[in-house]
């Protein structure tokens, strides 16, 4: 069977960065497999501005900061498989991938990283009533219709959702001449980054209804138009509060699901509240030599962190290729609570960790004024005023390797808001 | 006088503003840092955004290159910048920083490629 030191699946954001990393750790033996005609994933069709504002310290487009990594990748000749997908991978980490030049082919890694990214959650995940006319698209589908094959999708327009997807959509359509009608949002807040309602929504008059919901989609060979109703703190429509928009087109941002179905076949376990592997500090899945980054991971809202959790994931997978696994000796789980939902990496290897690590958590809801508290096995050890978290907005820690000094056998680092 | 409310977005807490315009005179309440009375005050005077969008490619592997605005451009001018966009074409292939419209709608900004688009496979 053939073999490669590194395999890297996927050819976006993550598995770009992932790649250069591990090129640059000494890994010359490596492939990236990419299943589309040309790298950079889903850059390719984000258009709009505001991306690499920390990697590079201007503001690009999608497709020139995926140009940046697809450059870094040319300098280094790392090879790559495009309209190649990859249909299984074993806990062995044999890669099986399939392409209409060379069939079904199996390969054996030395190290996988997985960089498969995420993908929306589509309208049967959302329980919509109503016919299935024509004109109902999620978000990322209309932005690929629009911005890379060139199809305005429709002229009047209604949006359920407030992800960044969504809410980039209702500008870009505008600027086509499409009527945004509206968009609704079933939470009482905007999942979406705050600058994107301001630019996307408020510069062109888009009202953004919290707490509102489609409970019916009129229309049998096209829509023809949207129900909107308010919901209750159960999220459950409050009778006498529908309203009619018409429409011919209803798009979806209700949120993105890591793509995992690769990581589950290697038996990898999953998080139940990211959808993303359990990773340690080095970005290791439970699978050994399996590593893990980008939204395939947990979903970001920035690509800048998927390249810098990327660059990480690519190096720690050199060094494994290099000096095989990690001393387990004393490795502490991490948890989330009081309103933080999880974190990333969930378990710490505090005998080998680097000098700092980063651990990234997003929020269940709105809080002002609270105080990020880390416990180590119960002792308080940091608390940090918080003016504002929200879930829309990924919040970010550093533990010291030198804050272990006093706790060096901790089983259970806690991270919570508190008053 | 005039009186908007705008959101600030130069960081998460995402004030609420009350810009208030007399004449020469502007005013910001809601802020809660200097950047937030800046914003406000730019935001009401001479507002700018990027504007991003497509342009046609003939003969391209793609059907479309993205494009944007090479520096800010007056907010007001967004749909005028839009319309000269709308009838561009350009022949692939396409290469990132190619000026695809000089000077659009007179801002004095020029509209260039953000892709690099090849000539289609005979």
């Amino acid at each position: 069977m053939e073999y490669h030191d590194l395999i890297i699946i996927g050819g976006g954001p993550a598995g770009l960065a992932a790649a250069v990393a591990a090129y640059d750790a000494g890994v010359r033996d490596l492939l990236i497999i990419e299943r589309d005609d040309r790298l950079g994933g889903i850059l390719n069709q984000c258009i709009h501005n505001g991306f690499g504002l920390h990697t590079f310290k201007e503001e690009l487009t999608g497709p020139e900061y995926a140009d940046r990594f697809i450059q870094k990748v040319l300098e280094r000749e790392i090879p790559y498989k495009l309209r190649t997908i990859v249909a299984d991978i074993s806990p062995e980490r044999e890669v099986l991938y399939v392409n209409s030049d060379e069939g079904a082919v199996s390969v054996k890694a030395g190290a996988v990283v997985l960089a498969m990214g995420c993908r929306e959650r589509p309208r049967g995940a959302l329980g919509l009533p109503g016919y299935r006319p024509a004109g109902i698209f999620t978000a990322g589908t209309a932005q690929r219709l629009m911005n890379i094959e060139g199809y305005m999708v429709g002229k009047e327009v209604v949006i359920l959702g407030s992800g960044d997807i969504g809410l980039i959509m209702a500008r870009r359509m505008t600027l086509e001449g499409a009527k945004v009608k509206v968009v609704a949002e079933l939470m009482p807040y905007s999942g979406g980054l705050k600058r994107n309602i301001v630019q996307c929504l408020d510069d062109y008059g888009i009202p953004l209804r919290l707490s509102h919901t489609v409970t019916k989609i009129h229309g049998k060979n096209r829509v023809e138009g949207v129900t909107i109703s308010e919901v209750g703190p159960d999220r459950k429509p409050i009778p006498g509060t529908d309203e009619f928009y018409s429409c011919d087109t209803l798009l979806l941002s209700c949120g993105l699901l890591p793509e995992n179905e690769l990581s589950k076949q290697a038996g990898v376990s999953l998080n139940r509240v990211t959808g993303g592997p359990d990773v340690d500090d080095s970005l290791e899945t439970s699978v050994p030599g399996v590593f893990a980054c980008g939204n395939v991971l947990h979903v970001h809202d920035l690509v800048d962190y998927v390249s810098e959790e990327a660059s990480r994931a690519g190096a720690n997978a050199a060094a494994y290729i290099k000096n095989g696994a990690r001393a387990n000796e004393n490795v502490a789980e991490l948890e989330g609570r009081g309103g933080v939902r999880y974190t990333v990496p969930q378990r710490l290897n505090i005998a080998d960790m680097a000098e700092k690590v980063t651990v990234r958590f997003r929020v269940a809801d709105v809080y002002r004024n609270k105080n990020l508290v880390v416990y180590y096995d119960g002792s308080e050890v940091r608390r940090v005023k918080k003016r504002i978290v929200a879930p829309g907005e990924m919040e970010e820690l550093v533990l010291m390797k030198s804050s272990f000094e006093s706790f060096p056998d901790v089983k259970k680092i806690t991270v919570c808001l508190e008053d | 006088m005039e009186t908007r409310e705008l959101t600030c977005i130069q960081c998460p807490m995402g004030c609420q503003l009350t810009v208030t315009v007399d004449g020469e005179n502007v005013t910001v309440t809601g802020n809660t840092c200097p950047r937030g009375a800046v914003y406000g005050k730019k935001e009401v005077t001479a507002p700018t955004r990027t504007v991003t969008s497509t342009v046609v490619v003939e003969g391209g592997e793609l059907a479309r290159a993205s494009v944007k605005t090479a520096s800010d451009i007056p907010k007001g001018k967004i749909f005028e910048v839009m319309e000269e966009i709308r009838a561009a074409k350009v022949p692939a292939p396409v290469n990132i920083g190619d000026v695809i419209v000089e000077n659009a709608a007179g801002t004095g900004v020029d509209v260039i490629a953000t892709k690099n688009v090849g000539r289609a496979a005979e």
